[in-house]
């Protein structure tokens, strides 16, 4: 079959975007600017500015000296590619085949689609019109090659104030030879190369020996001049629109009942997870949404630690919220939706039974169940931490799947309870670094029979300054064991007691 | 012929044991060698698994010294992947000093809820998940009733739950749980008079066993393991003997 091609140019995409935002620029002259060098240069400008002689990439300074009511802009080049993406999801009205062409064009494979709309005319016409009637300037041309689209949209539409041009079947090699090189999409050096050679069209030089050609302007130039003629096969990249999890059902009825929503819950997790097991995905985050005959929403939404599609778990996660819809007069829509997926290989499914320990599948779902009522900050786990002193000897772990890096320091013994933060203690001592023979703390006098220390922990100065701390582990007359620390040297009359924990 | 007796009499009790349901477990071999004479308290000689542990304390000092024994037996308890999760609000748990009894912080999940509703209900879903090993819940208030159902939740799932309950002594509501313990620190066990503190010693108090005979032992921990001596009878001991005699 005919290949047939549709290229789009949006000459004025970035101040097109600007003014559907903000309509009341429409008249006004204004630029898009961002910083360059130390400087201000122009990155769009649009149909009002170019009329009084400003062009993309002046300096900033020099159009206001020219039009000095000139209003500059932000650009922001991310919206941009953001604009030419939905674009080209929309464009898939037209042909399941649609990739974008940065910086502003869309290419469509038109191959076998024009006839639906009645001809090629009439297809063009509907794009056009319907890009237009959205707020953007559009050029489109129509060719058996994707080159010469591109080139007749961008430069054989230059003199005539036609938006929207079309290359007969099988002629466009009559309609390249009248385009400029750059039409060609080849690089601005070789194309400004031919210029200066007096070569202004490619009549020019399309007959020219192949060999010399490439020679003097490369094979890249001669690629993209067999691509233009359909010698060469030209691949283009469609844009996949991402397929939405989501599961609807509309109900005969409005539902009113605790057992109704349930029910409706199964129904919609059934087919959802099925989608999601064959797809080897797992729900991190699913959102119901019941539309009530008033025109309320009411939505709960749960969250999972692993990705999941086991429909028995995702269903008492949504247990626990469930009570919290109000039916009023009835729902009569539900919508599950799982914004957040994320892999969720067969393999894990197989362990589902037999894995044993922190990885046991029942195990996050315990902990799903939990957080999913109390919140997120409720469950903790640890992991050891390269650090002696002791708020940073561990740290919270990732997940349940996160393994330690580190062993765990056993050869230092550390109190079982810990008193956060470090309570200050009355103190009497008998000779420097000697432990404590009695303290007071809350009130009590402990008279220490015995210790062990003192321990000295250093401050990381690279994290945190401070003094370091001096740890004696005593234990008191009637066989209570504490773990207390000194502050700073002795000899500074500055340090300070503390009383940090209680051994067992 | 008195040997003959006694060993009648031993039969009969196992057999009476097992018609109340007590069951010999498979992985508490280690646990039961490692007690040492302590497990002589428990009924057929085995410590009960798949039921709940009650321990009181009173203090932060003798609460360190409960959750030191609690560590002991988990260590013995979990093997070489086993799970526990702690549920507590409030908690002051030292993560790092666990590993000094041998055990894993890693396999630790810590459950930190702040209304004693969802204490209750957490340690109830912990209960019931066949997964973990133990589950240790720091819960103060507990009645009858909410034991009751603690207690047939662990039943399904054959999980281990010690219940840390910080109280006052003498006001403590009677529960459903299988047994009650009172651990207080005594002076460090030392080696050779060798100054320091010496290896850690409790002064354990096992104040209600069902079907087991209650005691108080001096237990240390040393070598990775724990070193039990009794220490007395208790009343209701010598209120037997009194009876036999």
């Amino acid at each position: 079959m005919e290949k047939r091609f549709v290229s789009i140019w949006l000459p004025y995409l970035k101040t097109d975007l600007f003014t559907v935002r903000q309509p009341h620029l429409k008249d006004v002259p204004f630029v898009l600017r961002s910083p360059s060098r130390g400087r201000m240069l122009i990155t769009a400008c649009n149909v009002c500015a170019e009329r009084s002689g400003i062009r993309t990439g002046m300096a900033l300074a020099d159009a206001r000296a020219l039009l000095p009511e000139l209003q500059p802009l932000d650009d922001k080049p991310e919206l941009v590619d953001k604009l030419l993406t939905r674009m080209a999801e929309w464009c898939i009205r037209f042909t399941p085949v649609v990739a974008i062409d940065p910086p502003d064009g869309l290419l469509l494979d038109a191959s076998g689609c024009a006839h639906l709309w009645g001809g090629d005319e009439k297809y063009l016409a509907d794009i056009v019109g319907k890009i237009n009637s959205k707020g953007y300037q559009v050029r489109a041309a129509m060719a058996d090659t994707v080159g010469v689209a591109w080139g007749m949209a961008r430069f054989g539409l230059r003199q005539t104030h036609n938006n929207k041009i079309i290359v007969e079947p099988g002629r466009h090699i009559e309609a390249l030879m009248s385009l400029p090189p750059e039409a060609l999409r080849i690089e601005p050096e070789i194309s400004s190369k031919l210029h200066k050679l007096g070569l202004k069209q490619v009549k020019q030089f399309i007959r020219m020996p192949r060999a010399s050609l490439r020679k003097r302007f490369g094979i890249h130039f001669l690629m993209r001049l067999d691509m233009a003629l359909g010698q060469e096969f030209e691949s283009i990249e469609p844009v996949v629109p991402v397929e939405r999890y989501q599961e609807r059902l509309p109900c005969l009825e409005p539902i009113t009942t605790a057992a109704g929503i349930e029910i409706a819950l199964q129904q919609l997790l059934e087919t959802l997870c099925l989608r999601l097991h064959n797809d080897q995905l797992g729900i991190r985050t699913a959102v119901l949404k019941c539309f009530r005959v008033d025109g309320k929403v009411e939505q709960v939404t749960i969250g999972t630690h692993r990705p999941s599609h086991y429909v028995k778990h995702l269903f008492k996660l949504f247990g626990i919220k469930l009570s919290s819809i109000e039916p009023a007069l009835g729902i009569e829509l539900f919508i599950l939706e799982a914004p957040v997926v994320e892999e969720h290989l067969a393999q894990q499914e197989v362990m589902w039974e037999d894995s044993q320990g922190i990885e046991d599948p029942r195990i996050s779902e315990l902990i799903d169940r939990i957080t999913g009522k109390a919140g997120n900050d409720t469950v903790h786990r640890y992991l050891p931490d390269e650090h002696y002193w002791p708020e940073r000897s561990f740290k919270l772990a990732g997940g349940l799947t996160e393994q330690p890096s580190t062993q765990w320091l056993t050869h230092k013994i550390r109190p079982l309870q810990i008193l956060q933060p470090p309570e200050r203690i009355e103190v009497t001592a008998p000779i420097p670094d000697y432990p404590p023979m009695l303290f007071i703390y809350k009130n009590k006098i402990h008279n220490i029979v015995r210790a062990d220390g003192p321990e000295r922990i250093e401050q990381e100065w690279w994290l945190q300054q401070g003094q370091h701390r001096d740890y004696y582990r005593v234990e008191d007359e009637t066989g209570n064991r504490y773990w207390l620390f000194r502050l700073g040297h002795y000899h500074d009359k500055t340090y300070q007691w503390f009383i940090h924990g209680f051994f067992p | 012929m008195v040997v003959s007796r006694n060993d009648i009499i031993l039969k009969l009790q196992s057999d009476i044991l097992r018609l109340q349901g007590f069951k010999q477990e498979r992985g508490s071999s280690s646990l039961n060698s490692g007690l040492g004479s302590l497990v002589n308290a428990f009924p057929n000689s085995t410590f009960p698994t798949g039921c709940i542990h009650e321990f009181l304390s009173d203090s932060k000092e003798s609460s360190a010294a409960t959750t030191a024994f609690i560590g002991g037996l988990v260590n013995m308890l979990s093997g070489t992947s086993g799970v526990t999760v702690w549920i507590s609000s409030g908690r002051k748990l030292f993560p790092p000093a666990l590993a000094n009894f041998g055990l894993h912080p890693e396999r630790f999940i810590f459950i930190d809820l702040k209304k004693e509703r969802d204490l209750l209900w957490a340690m109830d879903e912990a209960l019931k998940c066949e997964a973990l090993t133990t589950v240790i819940g720091e819960i103060d208030a507990v009645t009858f009733t909410e034991s009751r159902r603690l207690q047939l939740a662990v039943e399904q799932s054959n999980v281990t739950g010690f219940l840390i309950r910080n109280t006052v002594r003498n006001k403590v509501a009677t529960s459903a749980c299988v047994s009650r313990w009172r651990i207080t620190s005594l002076p460090g066990e030392r080696l050779d008079d060798l100054p320091g503190i010496g290896f850690p010693k409790w002064q354990v108090e096992l104040l209600r066993i069902r079907n087991g005979k209650p005691g108080t032992w001096e237990v240390s921990w040393r070598q990775g393991g724990f070193d039990t001596h009794r220490l007395q009878e208790t009343p209701h001991d010598i209120r037997e003997h009194r009876m036999l005699g």
